[in-house]
């Protein structure tokens, strides 16, 4: 038995097929997953990600400090907003890939549930300057409330106009008396929203969303939908597209990489790997028929091997088998045909311009 | 889980209708559960011979991809061609418009060792 979130019962009730991910048990679907894909598409879909880790740093120097273990410019950010980014070992591999939260008081980092108490220790381990390091992640829930209405169907539940609220930028906002921090974010590709708050107030706050999209069709959606959401998007997954053996350059992600910032954990390798030249690079797939690329398969170009696969599925929105994997350069450039080992038989597949799914809402 | 009477058992989760010397297989309401939203079934050739326990497709769901076995020894003589379109119909029905392949039976001792519906339900309550 895995540790259980706030809304565990909401699922159980629901009837949701709960499987053990990040040692949690979580509803990887209610219904299907490809159903919760085209709900969150089309309609909104609530996902429970509680499992998700929060490591709050405080101190004086807690920006200085959050700047020098992770690849962005948290100097960039202004009170309330939040940007993607990195954390890298001294070699350039992946720690985890994070949301960085820059509040009044706090830099909030929200981590991948897998990598919590890895990060923890890795933060703890490099600290800085004058700070205090937290790992608040069983104090709060987390929704997700993802899909083109999210902003009227939020809008229905709390008072500051959302209309004035950016792509990844955070408010504190009150629903029935209790403060909640709501960003503008989420893992879809969809216009969406997510909300964390005390624990014990999430089965409420599910409740009261679920309320406020019914007339949008509201529904619950799980890990299933959000891994399928999230590869449309080619948004990467710590575990499968990136982790330690490979370095956000690699990756596509160096625009989270702002070399010019100043000192940060990792940098001196992504500068010697930029001056040897970048070998292999995380690229989009699309593969003729409907048979899955899965995590490992081997990417062939005339018989050769030239990479492999991270992730793979059947996309719902784009009605294609759609695949992510490192192909070595100068294999990658979209347009290239190559071939995708499918147990023993070579599947043919074309590399093509992130992402996948292009008509999202996210704002 | 719906487990019909007249049907015939695999360990693997396969069932088998048989009417005269051709059996109808697919898989089970509990296996189409299992695997949820499948994407696609690769079906044999029509005309392939085949024995018992070989494999004679694929089923890629979302999640995992599964082998379809033979439950019985003979020459397939139609699969379900609905399937290359509609492989959702195997979780919307699949002991019906979800069948996947008809086998004209070799021997139709192989059928007697394939377990009734009350011996599949003990099965996968035991799973």
């Amino acid at each position: 038995m895995g540790k259980k979130t706030p809304l565990y019962e909401k699922h159980v009730t629901l009837g949701a097929r709960i499987v053990p991910f990040a040692g949690f048990d979580m509803p990887v679907y209610y219904t299907s997953i490809l159903e919760e894909v085209l709900l969150v598409r089309r309609r909104i879909g609530v996902f429970d990600v509680s499992h998700m880790g929060e490591i709050e740093v405080t101190g004086k120097d807690a920006l200085e400090f959050v700047n020098y273990i992770t690849t962005n410019n948290v100097f960039s950010l202004d009170d309330y907003q939040v940007q993607y980014s990195t954390m890298l070992y001294p070699h350039g591999g992946i720690v985890d890939d994070l949301l960085v939260y820059r509040l009044p008081d706090k830099v909030l980092l929200v981590v991948n549930a897998a990598n919590t108490d890895k990060d923890f220790e890795w933060i703890v381990e490099n600290k800085k300057g004058d700070v205090e390091i937290r790992n608040r992640s069983e104090e709060y829930f987390q929704l997700a409330v993802q899909g083109p209405p999210a902003e009227k169907v939020m809008q229905r539940i709390v008072e500051k106009s959302l209309s004035k609220l950016p792509f990844y930028w955070s408010t504190f906002v009150e629903i029935e008396g209790k403060e909640f921090l709501l960003s503008r974010t989420g893992y879809t590709g969809e216009d969406g929203f997510e909300i964390y708050g005390e624990a014990e107030l999430g089965k409420r706050v599910w409740d009261i969303v679920f309320e406020a999209g019914e007339d949008e069709g509201i529904g619950p959606a799980g890990l299933g939908a959000r891994d399928t959401l999230r590869l449309e998007m080619k948004y990467c997954l710590y575990g499968n597209d990136i982790d330690e053996t490979t370095t956000p350059l690699e990756a596509g992600l160096s625009w989270v990489v702002k070399m010019d910032k100043g000192e940060f954990i990792g940098r001196d390798a992504l500068i010697k790997q930029k001056e040897d030249g970048i070998k292999r690079k995380l690229v989009c797939i699309e593969l003729e028929g409907r048979n899955i690329a899965r995590h490992g398969y081997k990417i062939l170009k005339g018989g050769e091997e030239v990479g492999y696969i991270t992730s793979g599925n059947w996309s719902p929105s784009v009605k294609k088998s759609i695949a992510l994997g490192y192909v070595n350069v100068p294999h990658h450039k979209s347009g290239t045909e190559i071939e995708v080992d499918i147990r023993g038989r070579s599947v043919r597949g074309v590399i093509v311009k992130p992402p996948f799914y292009k008509n999202a809402t996210h704002k | 889980m719906n487990i019909p009477e007249n049907l015939k058992y695999s360990e693997d989760h396969e069932w088998l209708k048989v009417e005269g010397n051709i059996g109808t297989e697919g898989i089970t309401d509990y296996a189409q559960h299992e695997l949820s939203d499948i994407v696609y079934v690769e079906l044999p050739e029509v005309g392939r011979e085949v024995s018992k326990g070989e494999t004679i497709g694929t089923i890629e769901a979302v999640k995992t991809v599964a082998d379809l076995y033979a439950v019985v020894g003979g020459r397939i003589v139609a699969v379900n061609e609905n399937l290359k379109t509609h492989p959702e119909l195997v979780n919307q029905d699949p002991y019906g418009e979800g069948w996947m392949v008809k086998i004209e039976i070799a021997d139709t001792g192989e059928v007697e060792s394939l377990m009734d519906a009350s011996e599949y339900k003990k099965l996968i309550e035991g799973a």
